[in-house]
């Protein structure tokens, strides 16, 4: 005897809802929180271009910075930032600011970030930079980590203009759990 | 269907990537009042996808889409 698989049936109404132009996604609130952790530039740029789309399609958006997703608020003439050796150090080995990313392949001491802005250019792809002014122009909520503040010794004028009062992990599961879908990038 | 509303606004996106001409359009329908129709010149071939996405999350209405060479456009109507 062949088992018979059954298609599950959804109910009218959610199907009928699935091509209803009155119903579908537009009337909903839709909100996105992009947690920003890798500090790469590849990831920085995918954070950004999803930021500005989903912004662009009034879906509300928040990017969460952490770790070293933290370095690109910082201002890119920032040089060295932090109080002690330690903090010094880390600006100094893995320059801040949202200009100076680095590729997590192919990086080859800057030839590889040169070159693929260099493309992006004759492509006509907007640089992270650009996308992160556009996402704060459509709304988009840019949040600080206070502990990646605090422990890489970022000061709140080291940062861009324009962020929202740096928070922690509860904020952030409070927004996920409230319905915000997240993305960890 | 005939369009009798002038175009209030042009964005030109032509030699723009993915997410430029949706991003674009969507700061410059801002600007507009409800009805008024927006005119997007685009060369990015995934654009005919995105904006039909677009005014699916949106509202908006795609009044009139067409291709002449490697150029699209696109007519949109704001919610």
């Amino acid at each position: 005897m062949t088992a018979t698989l059954t298609r599950p049936v959804l109910p009218t109404a959610l199907v009928e809802g699935l091509d209803d132009p009155e119903t579908d996604g537009a009337v909903k609130t839709k909100e996105i929180l992009i947690i920003c952790e890798s500090g790469d530039l590849e990831r920085t740029w995918a954070t950004t271009i999803l930021a500005t789309s989903a912004a662009a399609s009034n879906v509300n958006v928040s990017i969460f910075f952490t770790f070293w997703g933290f370095f690109p608020l910082v201002r890119p003439e920032r040089r060295i930032t932090g109080e002690n050796w330690m903090q010094k150090m880390l600006s100094f080995m893995n320059r801040p600011g949202i200009d100076h990313l680095k590729l997590s392949r192919m990086n080859f001491m800057g030839m590889g970030p040169w070159m693929m802005k260099k493309l992006a250019k004759h492509y006509g792809v907007a640089e992270p930079r650009e996308l992160l002014e556009m996402a704060q122009a459509l709304g988009v909520r840019l949040i600080p980590c206070q502990m990646s503040m605090d422990m890489m010794g970022f000061k709140r004028e080291d940062l861009i203009d324009g962020l929202e009062e740096p928070v922690g992990g509860a904020t952030v599961i409070e927004m996920i759990t409230n319905g915000a879908t997240p993305l960890f990038i | 269907m005939t369009v009798t509303t002038p175009v209030a606004k042009t964005v030109d996106a032509r030699g723009l990537s993915c997410p430029l001409p949706i991003v674009k359009t969507a700061l410059a329908i801002k600007e507009l009042a409800t009805g008024q129709l927006i005119e997007v010149l685009a060369t990015d071939p995934g654009s005919t996808k995105d904006f039909t996405a677009w005014t699916k999350s949106t509202g908006n209405v795609l009044v009139e889409s067409s291709v002449d060479g490697a150029v699209f456009r696109y007519l949109l109507r704001k919610k």
